[in-house]
C-alpha cells in the first residue's frame, strides 16, 4: 500500500523542485553523517592497527630498532612455531571435512524424522555456548582417570569385559613390578606370579608375605587381621598377608596382631614339576585351604592375574603422537609430528561446530527444487545415488562456503587450545593465534615477533575470505 | 519452495520421498536418537557435575548420579554465589560479562543501523565503494589489532588522562570495532530488501533523515536488528581473548576468564569450573530459546545470503 502512495506522492511536488534541491545538501551531509561513526570506529581500531601491526612486525621486542624482516626468519625458523604451523595445517585438514560432512549428514536425515526440530535443537545448542565451557566439559571427558573421564571410563569398561583387572592391580608403567612385592616365604614366580620358596606337603602349613600393598586397595577388599590357620591332615592351609606391622615397621616374616590378611588373591597349587593341581581363594582374614590333596610336595603360586592391572585410563589430552618421529630431530618432529591432543580438540570442536553446518546446508537443501530429485526417483536413482548425483552437486555452493569459513574458524583457533590441554600439551598443541597471544601478551614480551605472526596469520585468512565474499556476491547477483 | 508451487498431484509424492528411505525408518530413528543423545552428554555432564558434592568428582564419574540420584545437590551455586560481590567471584563475574556485553551489543546494533541506512538509503558518491572495504574487513582477525589498540590506549590515556586498558569500556569499544563490519553487512543486506520509495516518499513529505531513519527504517529492520544483536551478544559473552588482552590489572572479569583462571589454579576443583560453566551456558542458551528464529536466520544472513 504504502509502496502505491509513494508512486503518487512522487508525481506531485515534482513542480517544486527548488526547496528540495535547496534542502538536499543538508540531505547529503545528514545521511553521510550517518556513517561517521561507524567509519572513526573502523579507522581507529580495525584499519589503522593493521598498518600499525605490520610495522610493528619490522621492530625488535621492544619496537625500539628496526630489524627488517628478521621476525619473519625466526617464525619459520623457531621450532615452537613451526610447531604451531604444523598445528594449524592439521586443524585445516581434519576439521572442514568432517564438519562439513556431519552438517550434510544431519541436514540430509532429519529431513526423513518427525522430531527434526528437537533434533536440530540438540545438535545447534553447543554453538550458541563459549568455547572456554565447552572446551573445559570436554577436557573432563578426556581425562585420563576413568572415574572422571567418560571415553576412559567407556574404554575401560570394555577392555575389563575382555580382559579384568585383578584386586591387586600393579602398574608397572609406575615403576612398580610383582617380584619387589615378595616379602616373606615367596619369591617372583613364572609368568609375573608369585611362588612359595619352600615346597610343602599335606597337612602342613605355608605362609606367603607381601608388602607394597596400598591400604586403599585393603580397604576396599575388607581385608581383616591375619589369621594363621591350623594345620590338618589331607589338606595344605596357608596364610597370604600384608607383611607389615605399623608397630613394627622394621620386621619382617613374622605375623603380628596387627598386620592383616589379603583377601580374594587366587592361588594355585603346583606340583614340582610346576604343573598345576588344584586352585582357591583367600578369605578375609587371608587363609586358604587345598582340601584333598594326594601325597606329594608342592608349591603354592600366587596367579599372575591377581596382579593384573587392566586398563588404567589414556592420556588423551596428551603429545604422544601418532606418527613414528620420536627419532627425528626437534624441528622434524615440530613439523611432522601428529599430536593425539589434536584430536581430541577437534572432536569437540567437531561437537560445538555440526550445529553451525547443519543449519546452513538444512536452509540449502530446503531450497533444492524437489522435483529433480523426484525426477531422479522415477528414473530409478536409488536414495544413495539421488543423494551422490544430484543432492551433492545441487548443495555444492552452500558446501563450499562452509567449507572455507571452517578454514578461516580454524585458522584462528585459540579459545579451545588455551582451555582443553593441560599446561604440559599446551606447547605441542600451539597454534598461531595462540602463538600471537603468548608471544605478545604474556611473559616475556616480542611485539616484532607477536606482529610477524599477527600478519602471516592474516595473509592466510584473506584469500579464503575474499573467495568466500566473491562466491556470495556470485549467488546474491544469480 | 518447488514443493509449494508443484501441481497438486506432487505433495503426495514429496511427502512419499521423505519417508522412503532403504533402512527402515525405525533404524534411522534409532541412529539419529543415539547422535542426538550423544550431542547431549557434554551439556548434561557438565550440568550433572555441577549438582555433585564436590568430593566425588575425583572417586566417582558423573554417569554414576543414574544409580543415586540423590547425591543431587544446589551446594554448589549457594557456595559460589554466597561469596557476594566479591571481585573475581562468580557473582561478579557474571555482572561483570552482563556489563561488557549489553553495551556492546546496544552501539554495533545502533551503530550498524545508522551506516546501513547511509549506505542504502544515502545519497552520497562511493557508497559501494565503502560497503565493500567494509565487508573486506570482516578479513581482518582480531589478532592482528591487539597489540595496536593497547598502545592506541595508553596514547589516548597519556593525552587524555583516561587510559581504557585495563576497563570495561576498552573491551566494549574494541569488541564495537570488531562487530560493526558483519553488523553493517547484515543490516545493509536487510536495507536493501526495502523499496526506495518509502523512504523517497518520506522525504517529499519532508521528513528529515533522522526522522526516516528513527520512524521508518528502525522499525522495518527490527527482525535484522534481532538477529545481530544475538548474534553480537553470543559473540561477546563467549569471548575470551579480547578481555584477556584489555582487561589486564582489572579486579573485575567476565566468566569466561573466570573460568580459565580456574583451569590454571592447581586440579581438584572441577565442581567450581562446572558450575561456573553452567552459569556462563544458561545465559546465551535462554538467548537462544527465546530467539531461535533470528538466530537461525543470523547464521544464514552472515553466509549464504
Amino acid at each position: 500500500m504504502t509502496v502505491v502512495d509513494a508512486h503518487v506522492g512522487a508525481a506531485v511536488p515534482a513542480t517544486s523542485v527548488l526547496p528540495g534541491e535547496r534542502r538536499s545538501w543538508r540531505r547529503h551531509a545528514w545521511s553521510l553523517a550517518f556513517i561517521v561513526p561507524a567509519a572513526v570506529w573502523l579507522g581507529v581500531v580495525v584499519i589503522y592497527p593493521v598498518f600499525a601491526t605490520i610495522r610493528y612486525s619490522l621492530f625488535d621486542e621492544s619496537d625500539t630498532t628496526f630489524v627488517g624482516l628478521s621476525n619473519y626468519k625466526s617464525l619459520f625458523t623457531t621450532d615452537s612455531l613451526l610447531t604451531a604451523f604444523r598445528n594449524n595445517v592439521i586443524w585445516v585438514i581434519i576439521f572442514p571435512f568432517f564438519v562439513t560432512l556431519f552438517g550434510l549428514i544431519f541436514a540430509v536425515l532429519t529431513e526423513r524424522i518427525k522430531w527434526s526440530t528437537a533434533f536440530k535443537t540438540i545438535i545447534v545448542m553447543p554453538v550458541v555456548f563459549s568455547t572456554t565451557a565447552s572446551a573445559l566439559v570436554w577436557s573432563s571427558i578426556f581425562d585420563i582417570n576413568p572415574h572422571v573421564g567418560a571415553v576412559n571410563a567407556a574404554v575401560q569398561a570394555v577392555s575389563d569385559w575382555f580382559n579384568p583387572p585383578g584386586a591387586y592391580p600393579i602398574s608397572q608403567s609406575a615403576g612398580q613390578s610383582v617380584a619387589s612385592l615378595a616379602s616373606a616365604g615367596v619369591r617372583s614366580g613364572p609368568g609375573g606370579s608369585l611362588v612359595s620358596t619352600a615346597t610343602v606337603t599335606p597337612g602342613h602349613t605355608v605362609k606367603l608375605g607381601l608388602t607394597g600393598i596400598s591400604p586403599t586397595t585393603l580397604q576396599v577388599l575388607g581385608a581383616k587381621r591375619a589369621l594363621v590357620p591350623t594345620a590338618s591332615a589331607g589338606t595344605i592351609t596357608g596364610l597370604v598377608w600384608r607383611d607389615f606391622s605399623p608397630a613394627h615397621p622394621l620386621s619382617r616374616t613374622k605375623v603380628y596382631p596387627d598386620e592383616v590378611g589379603l583377601p580374594d588373591l587366587h592361588l594355585t597349587l603346583t606340583g614340582t614339576n610346576g604343573s598345576s593341581v588344584a586352585s582357591t581363594t583367600s578369605n578375609g582374614n587371608g587363609r586358604f585351604t587345598f582340601t584333598n590333596v594326594p601325597k606329594g610336595t608342592y608349591h603354592v603360586s600366587i596367579d599372575s592375574s591377581n596382579f593384573a592391572s587392566g586398563y588404567t585410563g589414556l592420556f588423551w589430552l596428551g603429545t604422544q603422537s601418532l606418527t613414528p618421529t620420536s627419532s627425528l630431530s626437534q624441528t622434524a618432529q615440530a613439523l611432522l609430528s601428529v599430536p593425539l591432543v589434536d584430536f581430541a580438540m577437534i572432536t569437540a570442536y567437531l561437537w560445538i561446530w555440526s550445529g553451525f553446518a547443519m543449519v546452513l546446508l538444512g536452509a540449502g537443501l530446503a531450497a533444492l527444487d524437489r522435483e529433480v530429485l523426484e525426477a531422479a526417483k522415477i528414473d530409478g536413482a536409488t536414495e544413495w545415488q539421488s543423494f551422490r548425483r544430484v543432492t551433492v552437486p545441487l548443495l555444492a555452493p552452500v558446501i563450499t562456503v562452509i567449507f572455507v569459513t571452517m578454514i578461516i574458524n580454524v585458522l584462528k583457533v585459540f579459545d579451545i587450545i588455551l582451555n582443553m590441554a593441560p599446561g604440559s600439551s599446551q606447547e605441542g598443541a600451539n597454534t598461531l593465534a595462540l602463538a600471537i597471544y603468548n608471544t605478545g601478551f604474556t611473559g616475556g614480551i616480542h611485539t616484532g615477533l607477536a606482529s610477524a605472526i599477527a600478519v602471516i596469520l592474516f595473509v592466510l585468512v584473506v584469500p579464503a575470505m575474499a573467495w568466500n565474499l566473491k562466491k556470495l556476491k556470485g549467488a546474491k547477483n544469480s | 519452495m518447488a514443493v509449494v508451487e508443484a501441481p497438486a498431484p506432487a505433495l503426495p509424492s514429496a511427502r512419499r520421498f521423505a519417508f522412503r528411505f532403504r533402512p527402515s525408518r525405525v533404524l534411522l530413528n534409532a541412529v539419529l536418537a543415539a547422535i542426538g543423545l550423544f550431542w547431549l552428554v557434554p551439556t548434561v555432564s557438565i550440568a550433572i557435575i555441577s549438582f555433585r558434592p564436590e568430593g566425588l568428582f575425583q572417586t566417582s564419574g558423573w554417569w554414576m548420579v543414574f544409580s543415586a540420584p540423590a547425591q543431587l545437590t544446589l551446594e554448589n551455586y549457594k557456595s559460589l554465589f554466597s561469596q557476594g560481590l566479591v571481585a573475581g567471584g562468580l557473582l561478579d563475574s557474571l555482572i561483570t560479562s552482563i556489563e561488557i556485553t549489553i553495551p556492546a551489543t546496544f552501539l554495533v546494533t545502533v551503530i550498524s543501523s545508522l551506516a546501513a541506512y547511509s549506505l542504502v538509503f544515502g545519497r552520497w558518491r562511493g557508497r559501494t565503494a565503502a560497503f565493500l572495504v567494509i565487508v573486506g574487513l570482516m578479513v581482518v582477525p582480531i589478532q592482528i589489532a591487539l597489540l595496536p589498540v593497547v598502545q592506541l590506549y595508553r596514547a589516548f590515556g597519556s593525552v587524555t588522562g583516561f587510559n581504557p586498558y585495563g576497563t570495561i569500556e576498552g573491551v566494549v569499544i574494541f569488541h564495537v570495532a570488531f562487530g560493526l563490519p558483519f553488523g553493517i553487512f547484515l543490516m545493509r543486506n536487510f536495507y536493501t530488501g526495502i523499496p526506495n520509495e518509502l523512504v523517497e516518499a518520506g522525504r517529499i513529505d519532508g521528513a528529515g533523515e533522522w526522522l526516516l531513519f528513527r520512524r521508518l527504517i528502525v522499525p522495518l529492520g527490527m527482525p535484522a536488528v534481532a538477529s545481530l544483536a544475538i548474534f553480537q551478544f553470543i559473540w561477546v559473552w563467549n569471548d575470551l581473548l579480547v578481555a584477556l588482552v584489555f582487561l589486564g590489572g582489572y579486579p573485575h572479569f567476565p566468566l569466561t576468564i573466570y573460568l580459565y583462571d580456574q583451569t590454571r589454579t592447581l586440579a581438584a576443583n572441577y565442581w567450581i569450573i562446572a558450575t561456573g560453566a553452567m552459569v556462563s551456558i544458561i545465559v546465551p542458551l535462554i538467548v537462544f530459546f527465546s530467539f531461535q528464529r533470528y538466530f537461525v536466520r543470523g547464521i544464514l544472513a552472515g553466509a549464504v545470503k
